[in-house]
C-alpha cells in the first residue's frame, strides 16, 4: 500500500492544530477588505447590472484569500521541513514523486476549499451573494487553488530560507492576485492594462470563480478554466519532474 | 548485481562541487552482520550512508540493499532500510506516537500499533507517547528517531553516529535492543567515534579515510594486525633503559607503551625497569584496541613504509 494516504492525513493535520493562524486569520483578514473597501468605496457604480460593488468583492476576495493560503500551506510545509531538516522522514520511506506530489497539492487545497467557505460564510452576515453556477465555483475553486498549491511545491523545492519564500510571496504571488481583478472589473481598465490582465493566470481563477456567483464575468467560463487549467498542467509537469529528479532534495 | 548481500556498494563516487567526498567505495555486508563503519570526520561515512538511503545520488556506482539497486528499484531498497540520522531531527507539530505512526504509514503499513507499542516499551518512550515532540530532551528525541527508524521492521539497520551526546542509560538501552534485533536476524552497520563500543559490538569493520575504504577485515583480525597487549608504565624518575626503549613508544599523558607478547614478557621488562633505577608511577597492563588499530590505519594511511 502506498504511503500516499498518510502524507495527505498529515499535511491536513499540520495545518489544522494552528487552524487559528491557518484559517481563521485569513478569513478575519478578508473580512477586514470587505469592511473597508465597503465605506471607501460605496458610492461606486455597479460593475455587473444588478451586483452590487460590494456583492462583487465577496467571492474576489474568497479567491484572493484560497489562492494565498494554498500557496502559503505546501510552501511554509517543505521550507519548514527543509530547514529543519525532518524532510528527510519523508525522504527516507518508499514514497514515489507523485505520492510527495499529491498528498502536498491536496492538503493545500483542502485548507484553501476552508478558508473560501470561511470567507463566504462570513460574508453572508453582511452581504448575502447569490450562487447562481456552484458546480463552476467549485471548478473554479478547485483549480485556482491547486495552481497555487503546485506554485507553493515549486517555491518551497526550490527555496533553501525563509526569506527566498517571502521573496516569492511578496514579489510574485501577491502583485498577482492584487491585480488579478479581485477588485475592480478588468473591463474597467486601459485596453494595454486590460490585455496584461489576460496574461496573469490568476485572473483567470478569480473571474471563472465570479462567474459561478453571478453567471456575470470579463471571460467566458469555459476559457478561463481552460486557461488556468493548462497553467496548472504545465507547473504540476514541473514539479513532478523536479520531484523525481530529487533537485534540491537529495543532493 | 549478483549474489545477494545485506548492502552492497560497488565503485561509487561522489563530489560536492570541489570536495571529493566518496573516491571509489566498494564493500559488501553480509546478512546478519553487524558491521562497523569507522573513520575521522569528513571521511565520507554520512555521505555513503546517504548514498544507500537515495538522499544522496552518487555520480557513478550502484548500490544495493538487500538485492535492490537503490535507485531503479527503490521502493523495495528503501523499505528494507532503516536509517538514524546523524541529526536529531523532528516535526514540532505532532506526538511521540503520532510521529511513529507516520511514519509507519510512509511505508504504506497501516495496523502497526502493537509493533509501535513494543518500540515505545523497548526504548523507555512509552510514558512520553502523549508529549509533543517540542518537548522532549535531546536523548529522548534520538530514541524517537531509532523507533522511527525501526517502525517498518527494516531487514537492514544503519545508526550514524546513534550515541553521540547520549547518555549512559540510553547507551545500554539502545544496545541491548539493537543486540536482540541483530541476534533476529537484522543486518546493523554502525557509524561511531566510540571506538570502544565498535570493538564490543561490530564482528566486521571497515575504515574509511578521505572518500576510500583503507582497512576491511573482522574486528579480531585488525585487532590482531594491527594491535598488540602493551604494558604501559608511567616513570616517576629515572629513564626508560635502551633495551625498552626500542620497541616503546610515549603517549601524550606521558605513559610509555612497551608492546608485550606474554606475562614472562611482562616480567623480563620489569626486572630492567628495576635494574636501571627507574621509579614507577603508574603500571597497568592493556589489551588489544582497536582505538590503536584506528590511530596505526590512519598513520600509515600517510606513512605508506609502515610495516603492518
Amino acid at each position: 500500500m502506498s504511503g500516499f494516504p498518510t502524507l495527505l492525513r498529515k499535511e491536513v493535520l499540520r495545518f489544522w492544530r494552528v487552524g487559528v493562524q491557518t484559517v481563521a486569520a485569513p478569513v478575519a483578514s478578508a473580512l477586514l477588505y470587505l469592511v473597508v473597501f465597503a465605506h471607501a468605496l460605496s458610492g461606486r457604480l455597479e460593475p455587473f447590472p444588478g451586483v452590487t460593488y460590494l456583492q462583487f468583492l465577496v467571492p474576489g476576495l474568497a479567491m484572493m484569500a484560497m489562492l494565498q493560503n494554498a500557496f502559503a500551506n505546501s510552501s511554509s510545509s517543505l521550507i519548514q521541513s527543509k530547514v529543519t531538516g525532518n524532510i528527510v522522514f519523508i525522504l527516507l520511506p518508499p514514497l514515489s514523486a507523485s505520492d510527495v506530489f499529491l498528498a502536498y497539492l491536496l492538503a493545500a487545497v483542502v485548507r484553501a476549499v476552508a478558508v473560501g467557505l470561511g470567507v463566504f460564510v462570513a460574508t453572508l452576515w453582511i452581504v448575502p451573494v447569490p450562487v447562481l453556477h456552484p458546480l463552476w465555483a467549485l471548478a473554479f475553486a478547485l483549480v485556482g487553488s491547486g495552481l497555487l498549491g503546485v506554485l507553493g511545491i515549486l517555491a518551497g523545492i526550490w527555496a533553501e530560507k525563509f526569506d527566498q519564500i517571502a521573496a516569492f510571496q511578496n514579489f510574485l504571488v501577491m502583485p498577482l492576485t492584487f491585480l488579478a481583478g479581485v477588485f475592480y472589473s478588468v473591463h474597467t481598465l486601459p485596453p494595454a492594462w486590460q490585455a496584461i490582465s489576460r496574461l496573469n493566470p490568476f485572473f483567470y481563477a478569480v473571474d471563472g470563480f465570479r462567474y459561478g456567483f453571478f453567471g456575470r464575468s470579463d471571460v467566458g467560463p469555459g476559457t478561463s478554466l481552460a486557461f488556468a487549467s493548462a497553467a496548472l498542467a504545465a507547473l504540476s509537469w514541473l514539479a513532478l519532474h523536479l520531484l523525481a529528479r530529487g533537485w534540491k532534495l537529495r543532493h | 548485481m549478483s549474489a545477494r548481500h545485506a548492502v552492497e556498494v560497488r565503485d561509487v563516487h561522489k563530489r560536492f562541487g570541489a570536495v571529493r567526498a566518496l573516491a571509489g567505495v566498494s564493500l559488501a555486508v553480509e546478512e546478519g552482520e553487524f558491521f562497523g563503519l569507522l573513520g575521522p570526520n569528513g571521511a565520507g561515512k554520512t555521505t555513503l550512508i546517504s548514498a544507500l538511503a537515495g538522499l544522496a545520488q552518487p555520480d557513478s556506482g550502484c548500490l544495493a540493499v538487500m538485492g535492490h539497486d537503490v535507485a531503479r528499484d527503490f521502493r523495495a531498497a528503501r523499505r528494507a532500510l532503516g536509517i538514524v540520522p546523524q541529526e536529531i531531527v523532528f516535526d514540532p507539530f505532532f506526538t511521540v506516537r503520532e510521529t511513529l505512526e507516520f511514519q509507519s504509514g510512509y511505508f504504506g503499513l497501516r495496523s502497526n500499533g502493537a509493533w509501535i507499542d513494543e518500540l515505545l516499551e523497548r526504548l523507555a518512550l512509552a510514558p512520553k507517547a502523549r508529549a509533543n515532540m517540542r518537548s522532549l530532551s535531546g536523548g529522548m528525541k534520538r530514541r524517537v528517531m531509532v523507533a522511527q527508524a525501526l517502525v517498518h521492521r527494516p531487514a537492514v539497520i544503519v545508526l550514524d553516529e546513534p550515541t553521540a551526546g547520549v547518555d549512559v542509560e540510553l547507551r545500554q538501552t539502545l544496545w541491548s535492543f539493537i543486540r536482540d534485533l541483530n541476534a533476529a536476524g537484522h543486518t546493523v552497520v554502525l557509524t561511531t567515534h566510540y571506538l570502544e563500543e565498535a570493538q564490543q559490538l561490530c564482528s566486521r569493520i571497515a575504515m574509511m579515510k578521505d572518500g576510500r575504504i583503507v582497512a576491511l577485515d573482522s574486528t579480531a583480525r585488525l585487532l590482531a594486525a594491527f594491535s598488540e597487549r602493551v604494558l604501559r608504565v608511567k616513570l616517576a624518575g629515572g629513564t626508560l633503559p635502551e633495551s625498552l626503549a626500542g620497541g616503546a613508544r610515549l603517549d601524550a599523558a606521558g605513559w610509555w607503551r612497551i608492546p608485550i607478547a606474554d606475562m614472562a614478557h611482562v616480567e623480563r621488562s620489569l626486572a630492567r625497569l628495576r635494574e636501571s633505577g627507574a621509579v614507577l608511577e603508574g603500571l597497568e597492563v592493556a589489551e588489544p584496541e582497536l582505538e590503536q588499530v584506528f590511530v596505526r590505519i590512519m598513520h600509515r594511511e600517510q606513512d605508506v613504509a609502515f610495516p603492518p
